[in-house]
């Protein structure tokens, strides 16, 4: 009798997700493992937060402004020497 | 545009002095009986969703005109009032997840709120991406996606009432509590104020600009 050629191939193929199943499965049983609690003090801590947003709001629009002067400047003095090269061609 | 430009000065300086006091006005306030300290960042976050959302009205309405008329004011009020939006909406993008983490215990939350704030802000990121990128005719296209950003709004406003989901709804703002109020109006006052000062200088630099490309294509003549 011929053995059917597919049936190792999926043994093995069964084999192989049953050990890639069971890889998270014990991953996720490590990292649900029981650990009592021991008075822990809170992590999260709310001044550095709130210190963080309000100095991200202060530089934010400080840096906004400051760049926007630099722009409007740079913008000016270039339209005033276009403007001079202009006035300087026009016939006397 | 001139009497605008003359504003500037007294927008700023009132803007300024409102943003000076603010810090003190805000440690005044009572903590939140949940929440305690971190809710003091709402005295800021909103203010500044309310400035980004605003502008982003702005600059829907003046991109409708421009796609209407084509008047180079419309065009030049667009861009300044995304750009605002940029900014503004990166001020609420940076604040929330702070806050979040402390009252959520998480950073970030793919809840409605938030995400549509996200999508609305790289909407006019994309915005001035086009502008900035997009080569001739990218004025009549970046028009179209401001009135797209503008259509969001509503959305992002209404969202946390609709869906009931991590982000407080509209009606805490509503009905704080006056020792809570008044630190709180005197910073959306600030920041609208500070918000429309920008838009007018903003709008100054694109006009100057604009004048230079004609000075400069007069000079090659």
């Amino acid at each position: 009798m011929r053995r059917r050629a597919g049936a190792p191939r999926r043994w093995r193929i069964s084999l192989v997700a049953a050990v890639l199943a069971l890889g998270p499965a014990t991953l996720w049983a490590r990292q649900q493992g029981m650990v009592p609690f021991q008075g822990q003090q809170e992590t999260v801590s709310a001044p550095p937060l709130v210190a963080a947003a309000y100095a991200f709001v202060w530089v934010a629009l400080i840096a906004y402004v400051f760049l926007l002067w630099r722009r409007i400047g740079r913008v000016e003095h270039e339209l005033a020497d276009v403007r001079s090269k202009i006035e300087g061609r026009k016939p006397r | 545009m001139r009497t605008a430009q003359r504003l500037v000065p007294v927008l700023l300086l009132v803007s300024a002095a409102m943003f000076a006091y603010a810090p003190y006005a805000i440690s005044a306030a009572p903590r939140e009986s949940t929440m305690g300290l971190i809710q003091k960042i709402f005295y800021f976050h909103v203010p500044a969703a309310a400035t980004a959302m605003f502008s982003a009205f702005v600059c829907g309405g003046a991109s409708g005109a421009y796609l209407w008329r084509r008047r180079p004011m419309a065009d030049h009020l667009a861009v300044a009032a995304a750009e605002l939006v940029v900014v503004f909406g990166l001020i609420v993008l940076v604040t929330g997840p702070l806050w979040a983490r402390k009252a959520w215990g998480v950073w970030w939350q793919w809840e409605v709120r938030l995400t549509i704030t996200l999508v609305m802000w790289l909407v006019f990121v994309a915005y001035l991406l086009l502008r900035r990128f997009g080569g001739p005719g990218s004025d009549v296209l970046a028009a179209a996606v401001g009135l797209f950003g503008a259509v969001l709004v509503p959305f992002v406003y209404w969202s946390v009432n609709v869906w009931r989901t991590l982000h407080p709804p509209t009606t805490v703002a509503i009905n704080l509590p006056p020792e809570m109020m008044h630190p709180f109006l005197l910073s959306m006052c600030a920041f609208l104020l500070f918000g429309t000062a920008l838009t007018i200088v903003r709008v100054r630099l694109e006009r100057a600009r604009a004048t230079l490309e004609d000075a400069w294509l007069a000079v090659e003549d």
